[in-house]
């Protein structure tokens, strides 16, 4: 499903450039459940950020589902983006002025779904991740676990191949935590590819698989145990 | 570009960011509003200029006399001119390619009585061509015709409000009235343009008037229409040979300042519409000034509003809006609230100018308009440019990176 080959970032700072991803390599194939790890500043986000089309590789070569991503014209990307890629924020990344089935319904609009189409889709995913009852509230009515489902069900409801979760339950108390990685596990039951970055080791082994970036490089990635969050629920 | 679901999204945006709308929206409609005004005002301006002349003819020249101030060929300076009727014979006989009609004018102030009533009126002795020069409009009866200048007789045509005065709801045609102790009999009442004062005056035969004057042959002024199809030129040309005609006669100095005066309405209507459109020239310049306003202020919002909503597009961005789809949120969005709220303030401006009316006539403006050509062309400029200041802020929008757009705070 992705395949990295000699995966090279760098920013450019004035007249430094600061080399974050120096050279990766992996390939996932569908229905893993992967947790990427790695200190503060590792380049964790940029790898994500890459992986989800938001941000430019340097050097070497990403195929999403077969299809090699490279220049692509921001129309393109954007319609990967819509078709291939569901992405869940840190600080969820809602939008404000919309209510809980808007929100989970933006990315249909965007692929020119039919908005009644849209509205039963986006409440099918929010009853999905429990927030049926919610569906009219605004974000701001929402507590932070809430959010971050409805920011979950947003990115399930474009049904991508890929879900990218960048720090899911970084902004949200254990508790909490396990019930998104509860539904975030659901998910990849039904059979959908998760890549999700943290640094808590709990909710890594969440998943089944664990990449450990250091300093720009892999080094480690092994298959682990799953540990089922709903006991935790 | 233009469903139903964009739309919505746009009524969305615009509901739920009221104050953003309200702040471009108020802009728009309020640089509309005061370009209409302005412009309104502008032809406002140049409606009492027409009025200060519409009611006379403009082929038209007065001519009076004064006393010279110059010796000349023996005559010594300081000498009454006056006119008798000797001079109306002279011109008509000098000047017949120019001259439509002539008519002598002597004006007095007099006392009027009828029954009870009794006022003050202008009484003006003249000759029956002097309805052309006036444009007087006969209400009823008849104006002075040749029989009476010939027969001099005691006949008069009264204003409108001289009737109202001293006839109340009366019909004065037929009966007599005293003007300055001498009975004349109302043979016509007429009404006049020029407004109120024209109204009260009292046209009466200046034969009449010179025999009641001890028989004098004296005339205060010379009224000369000419011919509407010798144009600005000759109206100029026409002046200027009476001008030396008269001075030649009377024995006036070409030099001299006083001694004769013409007065060329012509010449002056000219004067007065260059000056008209020229007020009309820096209204519109003013007027333009503030469209121009408007989309530097609409320009600024815009780059305000995209500025806010970065991160937003990121989002939708994150999401799969392409492009096209961010820019096309953005202008419609700003397309949408400039087109309403700039028709908005068209039509307040409109309602306002259509309510002024004479209100402002103190301030020389009559009846103050825009053409509704105007009126929408301006609104759909400010359209046109705000959409283009919408876009250009919109499309950098588009460009930024989604990541980079996530980051801003
Ligand atoms: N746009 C940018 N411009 C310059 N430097 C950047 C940019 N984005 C990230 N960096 C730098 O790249 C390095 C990797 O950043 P990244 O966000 O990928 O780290 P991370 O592993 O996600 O860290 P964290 O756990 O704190 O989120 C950091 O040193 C960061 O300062
Ligand atoms: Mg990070």
């Amino acid at each position: 499903m992705i395949e990295i080959k000699d995966l090279h970032k760098s920013y450019k700072m004035g007249t430094n450039t600061l080399h974050v991803l120096k050279g990766l390599n992996f390939t996932i194939a569908e229905g893993e459940l992967v947790a990427i790890m790695g200190s503060s500043g590792s380049g964790k986000s940029t790898l994500l950020n890459i992986l989800g089309m938001l941000d430019e590789l340097d050097e070497g070569s990403y195929t999403l589902d077969g299809v090699p991503i490279k220049n692509l014209n921001e129309t393109k990307a954007a319609n990967y983006r819509n078709k291939f890629l569901g992405f869940v924020f840190q600080s969820f990344n809602l939008i404000n002025y919309k209510n809980a089935m808007e929100n989970v319904a933006l990315p249909l609009y965007y692929q020119k779904v039919p908005r009644k189409e849209r509205e039963e889709r986006a409440l099918k995913y929010l009853t999905q991740v429990g927030l049926k009852e919610w569906a009219t509230h605004l974000p701001n009515e929402l507590s932070g676990g809430q959010k971050q489902r409805v920011a979950i069900a947003r990115a399930m409801a474009a049904e991508p191949k890929v879900l990218l979760a960048d720090e899911p339950t970084g902004a949200l108390d254990s508790t909490t935590s396990y019930e998104v990685m509860d539904l975030i596990q659901k998910i990849n039951d039904d059979g959908n590819t998760i890549l999700i970055v943290t640094h808590e080791e709990d909710i890594a082994h969440m998943c089944k698989r664990i990449v450990q970036l250091k300093d720009g490089i892999i080094v480690e990635d092994k298959f682990v145990e799953q540990v089922r969050a709903s006991q935790y629920v | 570009m233009f469903s139903r679901d964009n739309w919505k999204e746009i009524f969305q945006t615009i509901q739920k960011n009221k104050l953003r709308t309200f702040l471009s929206g108020f802009t728009v409609a309020l640089g509309i509003l005061i370009f209409v005004v302005l412009f309104g005002f502008g032809n406002g301006l140049i409606n009492t200029f027409d009025d200060f002349f519409g009611d006379d003819a403009t082929n038209v020249l007065f001519v009076f006399t004064g006393r010279t101030t110059m010796p000349y060929k023996g005559y010594k300076s300081n000498r009454n001119i006056e006119f008798e009727n000797s001079d109306l014979d002279d011109i008509e006989k000098n000047f017949p390619f120019y001259l439509d009609y002539i008519s002598p004018r002597i004006i007095r102030q007099d006392t009027v009585k009828y029954k009870n009533e009794s006022n003050s009126y202008s009484t003006w002795a003249v000759a029956p061509s002097h309805q052309f020069a006036e444009m007087t409009i006969m209400m009823k009866g008849r104006y002075l015709n040749e029989l009476d200048i010939e027969n001099k007789t005691k006949n008069a045509v009264i204003g409108r409000l001289v009737e109202q005065d001293l006839f109340g709801t009366k019909n004065s045609v037929g009966k007599y009235i005293d003007v300055g102790g001498v009975a004349y009999k109302v043979i016509g009442v007429f009404q006049d343009d020029g407004g109120d004062r024209e109204e009260r005056n009292i046209f009466i035969p200046y034969t009449t008037k010179q025999l009641l004057d001890k028989n004098t042959d004296k005339i205060d002024a010379i009224v000369l229409g000419f011919k509407p199809e010798l144009g600005y030129a000759g109206a100029m040309a026409f002046d200027k040979g009476v001008d030396e005609f008269l001075r030649e006669k009377k024995y006036i100095s070409p030099q001299d300042q006083n001694g004769i005066f013409i007065r060329n309405v012509a010449d002056q209507l000219k004067q007065n519409q260059q000056f008209a459109r020229v007020l009309q020239m820096i209204v519109s310049f003013v007027a333009f000034g503030t469209i121009i306003a408007g989309i530097i202020g609409i320009s600024n919002i815009m780059v305000f509003v995209v500025k806010e909503r970065t991160k937003e597009l990121g989002i939708r961005k994150a999401l799969g809006a392409t492009p096209k789809a961010v820019i096309g949120t953005i202008l419609l969005e700003s397309v949408f609230i400039t087109t309403v709220s700039g028709f908005v303030g068209m039509l307040i401006g409109i309602a306002i100018l259509s309510s002024m009316g004479e209100k402002l006539k103190d301030f020389f403006i009559t009846n103050p308009f825009i053409d509704t050509g105007t009126a929408v062309f301006a609104t759909v400029l400010l359209i046109i440019f705000g959409g283009i200041a919408g876009y250009i802020p919109a499309r950098k929008a588009a460009r930024i990176k989604p990541i980079v757009a996530l980051r801003d705070e």
